[in-house]
Formats: C-alpha cells, structure tokens, sequence
C-alpha cells in the first residue's frame, strides 16, 4: 500500500522535471555556435524558416538533444537497477566497468570491420551490448564466490579493476590504428556526444521502448532484491534468475546509452540516488524520477558544455564528471 | 614447502638474483627494437666513444629510454610498496588512489599558464598535484567512518580520480592544448632525453634513499598503529616523511612517463612472496623488481607491433588486472 501522498508528491516531481527538461530543451535550441534567435524558433518550428534556421535546428540541434536525452534516461534507469541487485549504493555502468566494455567492443568493431554507414548505425548499440554483455558476465564471475554468494563490495571493486584494464585496452587498440580512426576513439573515450543525427535516434528509440516499460514491470521484484538475500527468497524470489535478467537489463541500457555518447559515468550513479531522496525507495515511484532526472542532467551538461571551449565544446563526459565525481565524494562520506 | 625454502636464503642472495635479472632485462631491452643492433653495438655506446649510426642511435634514444625505465619502474614500485604498509592495504597503488590524476591535473593546469616552463618547474607541478591527490583520497577516507578500509579508500581513489581527470581534460580543451597535455601523460618512455634525466633522476634516487631509510620504521607501522606508538615510534613524524618519498617518487614519475597504474600494486605483492614482509627488505627488492619489470614491459611494447609503439601503460593496465582479481579475491576478509 503506497500512500496517496507520496503518489502525488512523485506526480508533482515528475511533472516539475518535465517542466524543466522542456525549459532546458528550448533554451538549447537557441543557444550554440552558429546563431539562431529565440523569436525565430517558433516560426522555424512551424516550417517556416529560411533553409539555414531549419538546418540548424532540425538536423544539428534538435538530434542532438534528443539524443542526449534518451541516452541519459538509459543510463540513469541501467544505474537504479544496478544499484538495486547488487545492493551497493554506489553502483553505477561507468565505475563498474560495463562502460568500457561496450567502449573496447565498439573500438574492436570500428577498427576491423569495414564501415557501411547505414548498417553501421543500427549495429552499434547491438555491438556494444555484447562487449558489456560478456564483460558483465566476466566481472560476475569472479565477483561470485560459492561460499558467500554475490558479494557487492567486491563486485564494485572487480569491476573497477575490469574498467582500468580494458581503458588500458582501449589505448592498445587507438595505437595500433591509423589516424583518423584515433581521433574518433579519442572523443569517444571522453565522452562526446557524437552520434547526433536522426537514425541515431531510431537506432536507439527500439532499446529503450522495450526496456524501460519492462524495467518498471520489473520494479517490484527489484523492490524485493534489494532485500536481504534470505527475505527476498522466502519470499518466493527465485533470486538468481530475476538478478541475472535484471542484469542483463542494465547492461543493455547502458550499452545502448554509451554506443552514441561514449564514455559517460556518474549519471547512473546521481540519478537515482536523488530520485530516491525525492520519493523514498520504492522503485515503482523511483525509476521514473530517475530516468527523467538522468535524461534531464545529461541534457543539461551537454548544453553547458557545448557553450564552453567554442567550436567543439566540452565532452559531455567530461562536464558530467565534473558534477558527479563531487556528488559521489559526498556518497562516500555519508556512508557509514 | 617450497616457500619456506625461498624464504630461508639470505636476503643478499636474493638481492644478488634480483640483480642479475635486471642486468639481463636490461641487456634485452637494449637489443630487441625497430632497429636491430648487436651486443659489441651495445658495448661499444656505452664504453667507448666512438661513432656510427647503431651507436649513436643507442647512445641517444634507447639507452636513456631504458634508465629511465630502470627509474622509474623501481620509483613506482616502491612509492606502491610503502603505500601498501602505510596504509596496510593490499590495494594501495598510486594510479588507483588519485596521486598520477592529481599529477596530471596539476601538469595540465600548468601547462596552460606558464607554456615555457622548463622541465623542472613541471616536475615540481606534478608532484604538487600528486600530494593534492593522495590528500583528498586519504583526507576522505580518513573522515569517513569506516576508516581506511579498502573498499571506502579505492573508491574514494576512483571518484578523485574521475575529478582530476575531468578537470585535466578539461583545462586542456579549454586552452587547446589537449595534444601537448596527452603527448606528456600518454606518451609513455617515447623521447626520453639525457636533460630530462638530470632532473628526474636526482628526485627519484632521493626518494629511494629516504625510503631504505625509514624501512625499520615502515615494517613498524605496517604491523598497526598501537604497536608503532607503543614501540615508541613517533607517527606522526614518521607518517609525514613517509608521505613526502611517496610524492617526490611519484611525481618524478608521472613527469616522466604519464600515468601508470597496477606497477605499484604488483610488484610490492610479488616481492613479498619471495621476501617475506619485512619492508628492510621488501624495498630494495622491489626496486630492482620494478625496474626489470618495467624494462621487460618496454621491450614488449616496442618489440610487440614494430615499428610502431604499444603504450606501455596499457600492457601494464591488461597485466595488471589478473593480479588485482587476485588481490581482490583474496583479500575477501578485509574488504567487507
């Protein structure tokens, strides 16, 4: 039984962040490097632009954002989950490793296979998806010992120690390629938001549409992992196979998220543990908070980013480090 | 039990074997490359002065390359050894615990307000940055309640780190001088110079010095704090020296060859397992240790895809996960 006012609260949370989000969405519309004044928006909106203003706007920066957007809403909701199974507060794709698995993956595809651009598109997110699959299966394996079970500290700090090997990887791979292909890995490394046209957009639009509604299907056997192991299977959880499908889960919402934007950590990590300060720990109210929350803070470091350094802007990655790192400082002192 | 046969030789043996490796993976190193030169080359360079294109070649590009791996292979390992007994924690390594982000962050930083440094002032720069590092690591951890425990310090590592980082990527996309901040901390030994020696190499042999010396104390402190206080030790004291070695080593380093992480975590673990735990003789075997690791790791990268260069960071980054599993797994006990 959830109290009707915590149901409202999390309404009025939900439609305050996307309030907000449209705000940030119509001041990023009018601000970049190439100029586009805020009275022309409406018009240009409605068709009625010169070619450059619909240009600008529906081919460089509405993509952009949207798929910014979509790609913080990932990781945010891959984040809760994480944080849910592993029962560790501090989880998050990025620290954990999964990141750079996708990351090493996309490398290895992009150097060795030939590049087609339109397939190209709609196979990253499946690439990447394997590359953290199997690092994901990797950093459980040797996190998961008979005795003990899935112990979640050693998890985090497995998965630390897969994240700075395959980053060592990754500089194995960008060395041995030729140039061009360097300063691609480069600015994926740090987080760049480069995949900013339209296909992909619907390269990520199928990943989400499934896995969001199922992950919110799936809130309450999250509610219930993030129990003691014992509670949870007197329960009546079989916990083994809901974990490894919720896993599976999070990993292919952060591997879909990371194909288009590279590198970016901390927003599963913010997103949900201030969703969780907002509407308290039942996932149900959570996981929206959060995936709007991400989406929102993920859009909101690109169009910050994009203003400094002018003409190529601060990696996303970089910005949202800049952020994150602090705030999971701040976790750490917290916790007992 | 074969290990309390390696354990019962004495310790100037052991030293002697660890001397005799180094001379080897020296000569290797000096061998084995892009351009194949022979053993009376080899001699010649160093013995004599006479002239030629393999000799000067060796004289000028691969000879200072590999004493400057000799360097700094024993600086880090050592700078790692006397983290891990200062700290008691099996996973001190100062990549993992902020002091080469901090390094980075501060050479980054001074790259963009004094372009025409000399080399010197930017060593200084890097071991500031470094000592920034180590102090926000253990400052966090050292509030927070959990005390140093190993978990609480490698994350609080992870998080300063990401924040160095970002804020070393980000100086130099603002100023535009990312290429000459990467070609310093990803550029491994490539281009070591005889006047860059002169000024690292001082550091580094003080450090060393300063690190034989306080060996007896180290081993004292290692065991755990009451017993270095009821021993009569000064700790404090102690604690702050032992914290400058780890940052006149350390950032000699990083100005040196960049980031570099897991060579202070393994060789120390390596080392005690042929010389038990006492740091009077786990240093200096670390430092011949370290320094024929870091040789061996050189030639590979340069031997692995010649003519081009593999970063060595990286060859380390993917050695170095099997060891941190390792330490992980075993470490089970301290780390909950």
């Amino acid at each position: 039984m959830i109290q009707p006012a915590v149901i409202r609260k999390q309404r009025l949370i939900l439609s305050l962040l996307l309030l907000l989000t449209a705000v940030t969405i119509g001041i990023g519309m009018g601000i970049g490097y190439s100029s586009l004044s805020y009275d022309r928006l409406i018009p240009t909106l409605f068709g009625q632009g010169t070619f450059k203003e619909e240009f600008v706007l529906f081919s460089v920066r509405l993509p952009r954002m949207v798929v910014t957007l979509m790609a913080g809403m990932a990781l945010a909701l891959s984040g809760a989950i994480l944080q849910g199974i592993t029962r560790n507060a501090l989880a998050d794709p990025g620290i954990v490793g999964i990141n750079a698995g996708a990351g090493v993956a996309i490398a290895l595809f992009f150097l060795f296979f030939p590049v087609k651009a339109d397939s190209f598109v709609y196979a990253l997110p499946l690439v990447a998806f394997l590359g953290a699959l199997l690092t994901a299966c990797l950093i459980y394996f040797f996190s998961y010992s008979k005795k003990t079970g899935l112990h979640p500290n050693r998890l985090i700090l497995t998965g630390i120690g897969f994240s700075m090997a395959l980053s060592g990887l990754m500089i194995v791979l960008i060395s041995s390629a030729e140039r061009t292909k360097v300063d691609f890995i480069a600015k994926w490394l740090a987080g760049t938001i480069w995949g900013s046209d339209w296909p992909f957009i619907w390269a990520l639009l199928p990943w989400l549409a499934i896995l969001i509604p199922f992950a919110l299907y799936k809130s309450h056997t999250l509610n219930l992992l993030t129990l003691h192991e014992p509670v949870a299977i007197g329960i009546g959880v079989s916990v083994e196979k809901e974990r490894i499908i919720l896993l599976v889960t999070a990993v292919a919402l952060a591997a879909s998220a990371v194909s288009v934007t590279g590198g970016v950590a901390f927003i599963g990590l913010m997103a949900p543990h201030i969703a969780k300060a907002l509407v308290g720990p039942r996932n149900q109210l959570l996981i929206p908070v959060a995936i709007l929350l991400g989406g929102w803070l993920l859009l909101f470091a690109d169009t910050v980013g994009r203003q400094l350094a002018a003409p190529d802007g601060i990696p996303a990655g970089i910005m949202v480090a800049l952020i994150g790192a602090p705030y999971f400082i701040r976790l750490l002192l917290q916790k007992k | 039990m074969v290990k309390e046969d390696i354990r019962s030789i004495p310790l100037i043996y052991k030293l002697l074997a660890g001397l005799l490796f180094l001379l080897a993976a020296f000569v290797i190193a000096m061998l084995f490359g892009a351009a194949e030169t022979t053993l009376s080359d080899v001699w010649m360079a160093i013995t004599s002065f006479a002239t030629g294109d393999k000799i000067s070649l060796i004289r000028d590009l691969r000879l200072p390359r590999e004493i400057a791996a000799i360097f700094v292979g024993s600086a880090l390992a050592i700078a790692g050894a006397v983290m891990q007994g200062m700290t008691r924690n099996p996973l001190a390594d100062p990549g993992l615990l902020g002091l080469t982000a901090g390094a980075q962050a501060a050479l980054a930083i001074a790259l963009a307000l004094l372009p025409t440094a000399h080399y010197f002032a930017l060593m200084l720069a890097c071991m500031i940055g470094a000592a920034v590092g180590a102090i926000l690591v253990f400052g966090i951890s050292a509030i927070t309640r959990g005390g140093f425990s190993a978990l609480r310090i490698v994350l609080a590592g992870v998080a300063v780190s990401s924040l160095l980082y970002a804020i070393a990527e980000g100086v130099g996309l603002a100023f535009k001088i990312s290429k000459d901040v990467s070609m310093w901390t990803a550029g491994g030994l490539i281009g070591t110079t005889w006047g860059q020696l002169q000024v690292i190499v001082p550091c580094i042999v003080g450090g060393i010095l300063l690190s034989l010396l306080l060996s007896k104390q180290l081993t004292i402190l290692s065991l755990s704090e009451e017993v270095a206080v009821g021993l009569g030790q000064k700790t404090t004291r102690i604690k702050i020296l032992l914290f400058l070695v780890i940052i006149l080593l350390t950032g000699a380093s990083v100005a040196l060859i960049g980031n570099m992480t897991f060579v202070g975590l393994m060789v120390p673990h390596i080392v005690r397992a042929i010389v038990g735990t006492d740091y009077r003789s786990i240093i200096p075997m670390s430092a011949l240790v370290g320094a024929s690791f870091m040789l061996m790791a050189d030639t590979l990268g340069r031997t692995l895809n010649a003519p081009y260069e593999t970063p060595i960071a990286a060859i380390i980054a993917i050695m170095g996960l099997p060891f941190f599993l390792f330490v992980v797994r075993r470490g089970g006990r301290i780390l909950s």
